[in-house]
């Protein structure tokens, strides 16, 4: 791709990234935070591609060292965020009191047990 | 093997950059997070399978492997991380990216002919190096693994300065005649300018400066992808960048501190050293019984959670407290500070777990208004975020930070294990206060207690 398609392209997302998430409340911060650095995991992308086209030991190694870093970035990056977000309840529907304020520990133990 | 097109690729490499931009949209609400970010999950599947479809590619069992090694690795990490701990893995899963990145930018110098595409490559070496020893010293921070208080020696600006100009003319070389020695010098020179960066910012300060180094590595991850000529990275590294450019001024703006003095205020000394001297003032404590009278009898009740409680595993003992004076008719509400905890958001993190509904979370700026008509503001396991020196002492590290207002409730208690300061290091005259009362212990049992005692009343 020449350059210019890469500069408007690149000018763009900076623009997309302003707005989406301007009006975050500071509640989120953190989800969003851990949210967005998983998404710079896909440098996995450019790590698989390099790992591909290594030709000697040296390079494949430190290839294959930015493969597991990058998926690490990744993958921990989703779970680690899911696992934040699966604790945000709101109150249950009809009722106006708290859904509970006592942990429901058999539940979140099956839960657990699925996994 | 090639099976897609170029313009299948392209396809879904945008399908993926969607995904990403949607993943982020989703988290703005509570509502739609937790499906944003399997949005963005599924994202990075798409690009991850368009790349092995699209590219041809040798040594693809050795990838498959190390692919396997990083999510068996992380993915447990994840899992079982405490939620108290998370902010320091999100600081490690950063850090690694940015290594990624630099390290993926140190192997294509040999395939950059052009003199733009080695800026980009010298742009991500060194940005990519910068976040990853910058998020390794904030992940010892957090993990106190080292001091939590600014780390300052005389001189540090200059050899700060000194690093930078190194890594600028190593740069311009590389640039110049594409060395990979010197480019491994750059790298290690951006090692150097990491730690310096945030070895002087001071332990509340440091998860801003995580968002700060997340953005930093969207932006290496974005440079990457102009050397390796890829629109799903250059797309996905610029919105983290910007988003993250965001995320980190908000955070900060909530702390009232510049980003520029989180990061420099260290530099011109004095200020942030706080201070370690215990007084010896006298203090008001008191019994967990007269506590919950306190509580049980009030109308209006409003707790204040910090740091304390998430270490005390407290928060599913302070929820119940919370139920149990509903259901005498007392009106409770939490009051979240923006960096409760350990990191914007965190506390309400920890709230949601024990299962406390997240319209009773009230932020800052609706519940600070609301504290004069409070009779009781409990505040367990906060210090710095509820004291007055933020906005009386004009010297003090956390001087400037928007604090919550629970010196105008009619009664204070703090529960507090000691004496002992803050995170910033510094002492709070509101527990000195005649309206103030002190339930000495850890978060959780004092809890226990004050909620057996309202029980019983």
């Amino acid at each position: 791709m020449d350059g210019i398609s890469l500069l408007t392209i690149t000018v763009l997302a900076v623009f997309v990234g302003f707005e989406v998430v301007s009006k975050v409340s500071s509640t989120l911060h953190t989800p969003l935070m851990s949210g967005a650095n998983a998404i710079h995991g896909i440098i996995l992308v450019g790590a698989i591609i390099v790992a591909g086209q290594a030709h000697e030991p040296l390079v494949l190694a430190v290839a294959l060292l930015a493969v597991v870093l990058a998926t690490a970035n990744l993958v921990g990056g989703f779970v680690v965020t899911d696992r934040m977000l699966e604790m945000f309840r709101g109150r249950k529907p009809g009722g106006g009191k708290p859904a509970s304020g006592r942990p429901e520990p058999g539940v979140d133990k099956q839960k657990e047990e699925a996994r | 093997m090639t099976l897609l097109s170029p313009v299948w690729t392209a396809l879904l490499y945008l399908a993926a950059a969607v995904c990403f931009i949607l993943a982020l949209k989703g988290l703005n609400s509570p509502r739609t997070a937790r499906q944003g970010n399997l949005v963005g999950a599924f994202g990075a599947v798409i690009a991850v399978v368009a790349v092995f479809l699209s590219v041809h590619l040798d040594n693809i069992p050795w990838i498959v492997g190390s692919i396997a090694v990083g999510s068996a690795v992380a993915a447990p990490v994840a899992r079982r991380v405490k939620m108290t701990q998370m902010p320091q893995l999100v600081a490690l899963f950063n850090g690694v990216g940015g290594g990624a990145a630099a390290l993926v930018a140190l192997l294509e110098l040999a395939h950059s002919e052009d003199g733009w595409m080695r800026v980009a490559v010298v742009f991500t070496l060194l940005v990519g190096a910068v976040s990853f020893a910058g998020s390794a010293i904030t992940f010892a921070k957090l993990q106190e693994l080292m001091t939590t208080r600014p780390v300052v020696f005389p001189g540090l600006p200059v050899v700060m300065a000194l690093v930078l100009l190194a890594a600028v003319g190593t740069g311009v070389g590389v640039v110049l005649s594409g060395s990979q020695a010197l480019a491994v010098g750059l790298l290690l020179l951006g090692l150097a300018a990491g730690v310096l960066l945030v070895l002087p910012v001071g332990g509340a300060d440091v998860p801003i400066v995580i968002s700060l180094l997340n953005a930093f590595t969207g932006l290496a991850v974005a440079a990457s992808g102009l050397v390796l000529g890829n629109v799903l990275l250059v797309v996905a590294g610029t919105l983290v960048g910007a988003s993250g450019t965001i995320l980190t001024r908000a955070m900060a703006a909530a702390m009232g501190r510049s980003v520029a003095g989180i990061l420099f205020g260290a530099f011109r000394g004095g200020s942030t050293a706080g201070s370690t001297a215990v007084s010896e003032r006298p203090v008001r404590s008191s019994s967990a019984e007269d506590v919950a009278v306190l509580l049980g009898y009030a109308q209006r009740v409003i707790i204040v959670p910090g740091y304390g409680l998430a270490v005390a595993q407290g928060q599913h003992t302070a929820a119940e407290l919370a139920l149990a004076l509903e259901e005498r008719g007392v009106d409770v509400d939490f009051a979240i500070h923006p960096v409760a905890g350990r990191m914007p958001g965190h506390m309400n993190v920890l709230l949601a777990e024990a299962n406390v509904p997240y319209e009773s979370l009230k932020e800052m700026a609706e519940i600070n208004s609301e504290f004069k008509t409070a009779d009781v503001a409990l505040v367990v396991g906060a210090n710095d975020v509820v004291n007055p020196a933020a906005k009386t002492t004009a010297g003090s590290p956390i001087y400037g930070m928007p604090i919550l207002e629970v010196a105008q409730a009619r009664q204070v208690v703090f529960l507090k294990r000691s004496m002992r300061p803050g995170f910033a290091g510094i002492e709070n005259d509101l527990m000195y206060e005649p309206q103030t009362t002190l339930l000495f212990g850890d978060a959780k049992d004092s809890l226990t207690k004050v909620l057996g005692a309202v029980k019983g009343l």
